[in-house]
């Protein structure tokens, strides 16, 4: 009985070890950009790890920079394309996954295929095209352009909230028609109070994702810098030119744009995991 | 063979029946989609037949009203008593055949030639020197003849449900009912076709932002849209299965791309899914193990690494990685190495290196992923399993593997393609480098997609490029058509509800 007690202590002991070990490694890229941030000496990279001195000049730099590096403004920008898109892509979400998930037609199984078709090819083979045809609209380089594009296509991505939607009682619904309700008033005065959870995750992730996407943005904007938004902005500042004079604010920058993003998403597992597995095995 | 044949047999044949059996499952798979296609076809062959055959029908025995809405769209409403609705279609129809005079009929015959006139110069007369004479824009006449296609599309489906709504107009009116106002038809739009209401943004939205830029694209796939034909200066036109040959079977310098790239991509997307999810699961159980404390804390420091927006981390990790970077300070302190380390510089080491990252930032999601299945599995599973002496390893191959894999297929299948379409962690950590001469436009680590994103946006050979996209489309339908045929959630959606 001793000896399994022991042997028991020293399996927690290697586990712990092992997570302590792991998690030094998970958490040492963090560290290290936060602690470049703040530091003193300029320059891309250094012949030893800890800085030598600790300041905030990083932060002050980047948001003082009208020059070279508009950082605020780009700021700016990709807060209003992701409060603007945020709106339209939660609304073409609900829309399409609830009548997805409760209305009757005879399309809806059809619909349902060709949006998993669509979903198959490469989502920037057709990058190009669309820059051209919202250049056809006069709009391309434009922070219109880039709203259009994060939330037009956005019917698309219904699978999560129509499975949520799916496990809301029908008898609910049939309830309300029994009283003569209309659909749209079962939407709007039954459903959508009752689904307030998979509102506010579809609010954040389409809020996070102008944030974090760099590939549309760079094509759609081009050269052009003052409606740049944030990602491209952190790019450009590694470019080869300018790497060893902005490395330590694009660590500043990336710290302050990752703290809300990480407070967000670590708010939000729960839903992310339900997401993912309920919602693929619900289909 | 019976589940008890299967069991009896020693692991070194069961690995081969194992691979037999998916490769079997994956060809079965495919005839029976293959043999699905005729029938489906014939399907849908009638299902439009037997729509045509009504409207004739229609035409052929609706009173004098009705047969007139065939050519004036609209008359049976309006002459009925709907005249908004009459004039609403009306207006459609004038306005589809103004579109159709001016420009229409010329955009859709462009799309036999894609232009014929090359851009040049010409002689002046009047001003006696060569000035440069506008040539045909292939590019834009492709794109508005795919715009013209759909309006025409569009128009067809105008024009059905104005033959319907002109057939129920009629029967109303013979049946001594009164036929629906304007504002009743409207309000209709609130409660029986509600969904039409709430689908109408949304799928104009697909159409502009997904649908019509696809099919362009895909067309591009069968024309020589490359760097020699860029247009306004050059033209370029269709050259049907070209490209799949020149990607596919030529001896270019292309095709002898496309094959290692395509390995690669394979070999990426097999290490990528199966180490992280598998690690993951580890993860997962020793964090869960019982005795461990603080769990929420460990599980919140993993977290935190797939919070982080991607293209932070990634070229963080690309500046740690960087021959000067801090990885190689470290060891060179250390005194471990005294060159430094070619992480992301050499073929081999990058394209370990970008797995390796890779579970930096996969291995947390599978870990939050599985850790509540972990949780459901019964402990007596266990218990018993060790009261028969069964190891550790033994018990997480024959116990856990199997439970999470059961629940979590889908999600490893999703994980796959995903890989497959891998595009952050190559572009942003290698970007697709070390390049080399063997390949075209493409470096060592580069996957198909980012090939792909590396000759639209660099060489411009859009073409290619839209092969590939074609291609990877097929890849990844083949991995979801197995998927979603073995899932029997997809097929018991109803059941379900």
């Amino acid at each position: 009985m001793k000896s399994m007690k022991k042997s028991k202590r020293f399996n927690n002991g290697l586990v712990y070890t092992i997570l302590i070990v792991l998690s030094v490694i998970w958490i040492l890229p963090i560290l290290w950009i936060i602690m470049i941030s703040f530091r003193a000496e300029q320059g891309a990279f250094k012949p030893y790890f800890f800085p030598k001195a600790l300041s905030l000049d990083n932060y002050i730099r980047l948001f003082s920079d009208t020059q070279q590096f508009y950082f605020f403004r780009w700021f700016l920008n990709t807060l209003f394309v992701a409060i603007c898109s945020c709106i339209i892509s939660t609304f073409f979400t609900l829309s399409v996954s609830y009548v997805m998930s409760r209305l009757r037609f005879r399309l809806r199984k059809p619909f349902m295929n060709i949006a998993l078709i669509l979903g198959m090819f490469p989502g920037f083979m057709s990058m190009i095209a669309i820059y051209y045809i919202l250049k056809g609209f006069g709009i391309s380089q434009s922070l219109l352009a880039l709203i259009l594009v994060y939330s037009g296509a956005s019917g698309l991505g219904f699978y999560i909230a129509k499975g949520f939607f799916d496990t809301l009682p029908r008898a609910l619904d049939e309830a309300a028609y029994l009283d003569g309700a209309t659909k749209s008033q079962v939407f709007w005065k039954i459903t959508i109070p009752l689904s307030k959870p998979i509102i506010i995750y579809t609010v954040l992730t389409t809020f996070i994702a102008p944030w974090m996407d760099y590939i549309f943005a760079s094509v759609i904007m081009g050269d052009n810098y003052d409606n740049y938004t944030v990602a491209l902005g952190l790019f450009k500042m590694l470019e080869r030119e300018f790497i060893h004079q902005y490395f330590t604010q694009f660590a500043a920058g990336a710290v302050i744009i990752s703290i809300p993003i990480s407070i967000l998403f670590i708010s939000m597992q729960r839903f992310y995991v339900e997401g993912v597995t309920g919602g693929s095995v619900k289909g | 063979m019976s589940q008890i044949d299967y069991l009896m047999m020693p692991w070194y044949k069961k690995i081969p029946y194992r691979i037999y059996i998916g490769i079997k499952g994956i060809v079965l798979g495919l005839i029976a989609f293959i043999i699905a296609i005729p029938k489906r076809t014939v399907k849908i062959c009638k299902t439009i037949g037997g729509g045509v055959l009504s409207y004739f029908r229609a035409f052929r025995y609706g009173d004098i009203k009705t047969k007139l809405s065939f050519i004036i769209m609209g008359a049976s409403n309006a002459l009925r008593g709907q005249i908004i609705k009459g004039i609403l279609f009306l207006i459609g129809e004038i306005a589809f055949i103004i579109y159709m005079v001016k420009v229409g009929v010329s955009q859709i015959l462009g799309l036999r030639h894609l232009g014929l006139v090359e851009q040049g110069w010409t002689f002046d007369e009047e001003l006696g020197i060569d000035i440069l004479a506008e040539g045909d824009n292939s590019m834009l006449i492709l794109l508005y003849g795919v715009f013209a296609m759909f309006i025409v599309i569009g128009f067809i489906l105008l024009y059905i449900s104005n033959i319907r709504a002109a057939v129920t107009a009629e029967e109303i009116e013979a049946s001594g009912k009164k036929l629906p106002t304007f504002a009743k038809d409207i309000k209709d739009y609130f409660d029986g076709k509600f969904y039409k209401t709430l689908l109408t943004m949304p799928i104009i939205g697909v159409l502009m932002f997904t649908i019509i830029p696809l099919v362009y694209m895909i067309l591009i796939a069968f024309t020589n849209y490359d760097n020699m034909h860029q247009p306004p200066g050059k033209l370029f036109t269709w050259i049907g299965f070209g490209n799949f040959k020149t990607m596919l079977v030529s001896n270019g310098l292309i095709s002898s791309t496309f094959w290692p790239i395509l390995g690669w991509t394979l070999i990426w997307a097999v290490f990528a899914t199966g180490l992280n999810y598998i690690l993951g699961i580890l993860l997962a159980m020793m964090i869960n193990k019982k005795g461990i404390k603080y769990k929420p804390l460990w599980r919140t420091i993993f977290i935190t690494s797939m919070a982080i927006p991607q293209f932070v981390s990634l070229l963080v990790m690309k500046n740690m990685l960087n021959a000067e970077g801090p990885i190689n300070v470290l060891l060179k302190n250390w005194g471990l190495i005294e060159r430094s380390l070619p992480f992301l510089t050499d073929g081999n080491w990058a394209r370990v290196v970008v797995i390796v990252v890779n579970l930096w930032i996969g291995i947390p999601y599978s870990m939050l992923i599985t850790s509540g299945i972990l949780m459901n599995i019964p402990d007596y599973l266990y218990e018993s399993a060790k009261i028969d002496g069964a190891s550790p390893v033994r018990m997480f191959r024959h116990i856990t593997l199997p439970y999470v894999l059961f629940v979590t297929t889908p999600y490893l299948i999703t994980q796959f393609i995903g890989n497959i379409n891998n595009f952050n962690v190559i572009y942003f950590l290698t970007g697709g480098g070390p390049s080399t001469l063997e390949y075209y436009q493409a470096g060592k680590t580069d996957l198909l997609v980012t090939w792909l994103y590396k000759l639209t946006v660099n060489s411009k050979d859009y073409c290619y490029a839209s092969t590939i996209g074609i291609l990877v489309f097929v890849l990844s339908a083949v991995f979801s058509l197995i998927a979603f045929r073995r899932s029997s959630a997809y097929k018991n959606e109803e059941v379900f509800q």
